[in-house]
């Protein structure tokens, strides 16, 4: 008998069974850093701020998380296992022919997956056409119903002009209920230090850049009013590829 | 008569009235003539200036929100610069959108290999579950873009042209129409070229089919119009990339012993400007050319016309 075989099954874990979930994936192998980077935020998001549960991950008015840096997608399986959104018993599956769990997510084969991601660059203007549509159907803007729009890309990711199309469209259409949240593992070729969040300001959106493994922080920037401007968030984690 | 283009603006003004599930979102291209309808519904008429991946990946955004969306530019910048967006935020999302073409071949010779994108619906063909209408007349693409909008939440690619026959043909839902009927082979004449295979076959004995939706491809009526005659000679002819839906009819064909040309617009780049008829001239898709190579591949000659 050991203590390690007590895996959570749709039971909701906390922060602390993540590593855990996430060796169920992985094996005995060390995380891999791209999977890391984005761990603290998504926990913080579905922990504290996302207004969607596995009860209403199909509601009209729930919040949206899409996932566009769908590569190392091993910390947003945990979370959403830990939340209840998928079985933990799924995932040491991942990547097997009969899973669902693929090494990039499939919205069709997940409960709770918003968008299949993996080529870079459509989550977010995926995200902006949610945002519109949901404004269009009455579902944002009323008292009470203002379901938002949450996107996460990588650094890198934003090397792709898909997005700076989104970014230029959606700043200029003050689209506050759509929320990117970058995170910057300092891997983009050709970045600009602090060109980040100034070209997200410059397209005029609200933006703050936090330590993106500091919950309180992340919480803090995540949860800050910006009435009338999108938000960008860029979470700084340790550098990926020193 | 109006044109195609402008037709899809007032009937698709008139849909955003009557269907509050409709969204028409624009790259620039064709703003003036949903300047009135976007003042009626300024969050359903949506321009996102000359962003072409951003206009498809918000069209796979809305229709994952509920919506019904409607992408409109011209084809290069619909179908083929976006392509990847076409495949991933609509395709692999499972989210459904109608697509509005125009310029898709020759429709502005003067534009130049900008500005046509005569390989759009070969594009779609590498993809799953898109319908394609290619209207030959206004009131035929009107028909088509209510059919394409009320299609649930499927794919659907609308390739409007500034070419038109003289008169719209009957709404024959997505199936071919029996224009003429030949003993010597059959003409599927695809769109705004069926008035010139008509010029072309006239006199000829030959069957003459005519398409506005070529995906779903009838080949129940091709196999069927085949089986009446005597030779399986089928002549597609269509208004982009020549061969486009040869494969189609050799599926459609696979019981029986036939052979199938594919006429349509050449691969190789012109590098001219001018004209709609000189460009037809060019691909051989004008009437003189088409009976010449119509007639030489079936061997339908004029007065062999069968007595019955």
């Amino acid at each position: 008998m050991t203590t390690t075989t007590s895996a959570p099954q749709r039971s909701p874990a906390g922060y602390a069974d993540l590593p855990h979930l996430m060796g169920l994936m992985t094996g005995d192998e060390k995380h891999g850093p791209a999977a890391t980077s984005t761990l603290d935020a998504l926990w913080v998001l579905y922990d504290r701020v996302l207004r969607v549960t596995p009860a209403t991950a199909e509601a009209a008015d729930r919040d949206r998380f899409l996932l566009s840096k769908g590569h190392g997608p091993m910390a947003y399986y945990a979370v959403l296992a830990a939340k209840g959104f998928l079985p933990a018993d799924w995932l040491p599956g991942f990547g097997a022919y009969d899973s669902p769990l693929g090494h990039h997510p499939d919205r069709t084969l997940l409960p709770g997956v918003e968008i299949g991601s993996g080529s870079l660059g459509h989550g977010l203007p995926l995200a902006v056409g949610t945002a519109l549509g949901l404004r269009a159907r009455g579902l944002y803007g009323r008292p009470g119903q203002d379901p938002r729009v949450w996107v996460l890309v990588g650094d890198a990711e934003l090397d792709e002009g898909s997005n700076h199309e989104a970014i230029a469209y959606a700043g200029a259409a003050g689209l506050d209920s759509l929320h990117t949240v970058v995170i910057d593992n300092s891997s983009a070729t050709h970045a600009l230090p602090g060109g980040i969040a100034a070209r997200f300001e410059a397209a005029g959106w609200s933006t703050a850049t936090v330590d993106g493994h500091d919950h309180e922080a992340l919480y803090a920037a995540f949860t800050a009013p910006h009435p009338g401007r999108a938000r960008a968030v860029v979470a700084r984690v340790t550098p990926a590829y020193a | 008569m109006d044109t195609m283009r402008e037709r899809f603006a007032s009937v698709t003004s008139r849909l955003l009235d009557e269907d509050p599930r409709l969204a028409v979102v624009l790259a620039e291209i064709g703003t003036d003539g949903f300047a009135a309808a976007a003042r009626r519904h300024p969050d359903r008429v949506l321009n996102v200036g000359i962003r072409e991946q951003l206009l498809v990946g918000v069209g796979g955004g809305l229709a994952l929100a509920g919506m019904r969306p409607v992408l409109h530019t011209f084809a290069s910048f619909l179908v083929e610069r976006p392509f990847e967006q076409i495949k991933l935020d609509l395709g692999h999302q499972d989210a459904g959108a109608v697509l509005v073409s125009a310029y898709g071949s020759y429709d502005w010779p003067a534009g130049g290999q900008t500005h046509m994108a005569p390989g759009d619906v070969a594009l779609l063909d590498t993809l799953d579950g898109w319908t394609v209408h290619v209207p030959g007349h206004p009131d035929e693409a009107g028909t088509l873009l209510r059919h394409a909008v009320a299609a649930g939440d499927d794919k659907v690619y609308v390739r409007l042209s500034q070419q038109s026959n003289a008169v719209g043909m009957p709404d024959t839902g997505a199936g071919f129409l029996t224009v003429r009927e030949g003993a010597a082979g059959v003409v599927v004449a695809v769109g705004p070229l069926l008035d010139d295979v008509l010029a072309a076959t006239e006199g000829l004995d030959v069957t003459v089919l005519y398409a506005t939706t070529v995906r779903p491809f009838d080949g129940a009526a091709l196999r069927a119009a085949v089986g009446a005659g005597r030779a399986a000679d089928v002549v597609l002819v269509e208004p982009y990339l020549a061969g486009t839906s040869t494969a189609y009819a050799n599926d459609a064909l696979a019981d029986v012993p036939h052979r199938v040309l594919g006429l349509g617009t050449a691969r190789r780049e012109l590098r001219r400007y001018g004209t709609v008829p000189e460009h037809l001239r060019a691909h051989g898709l004008d009437p003189a050319s088409l009976r010449e190579r119509i007639a030489a591949f079936t061997g339908a000659r004029a007065g062999t016309r069968a007595a019955a």
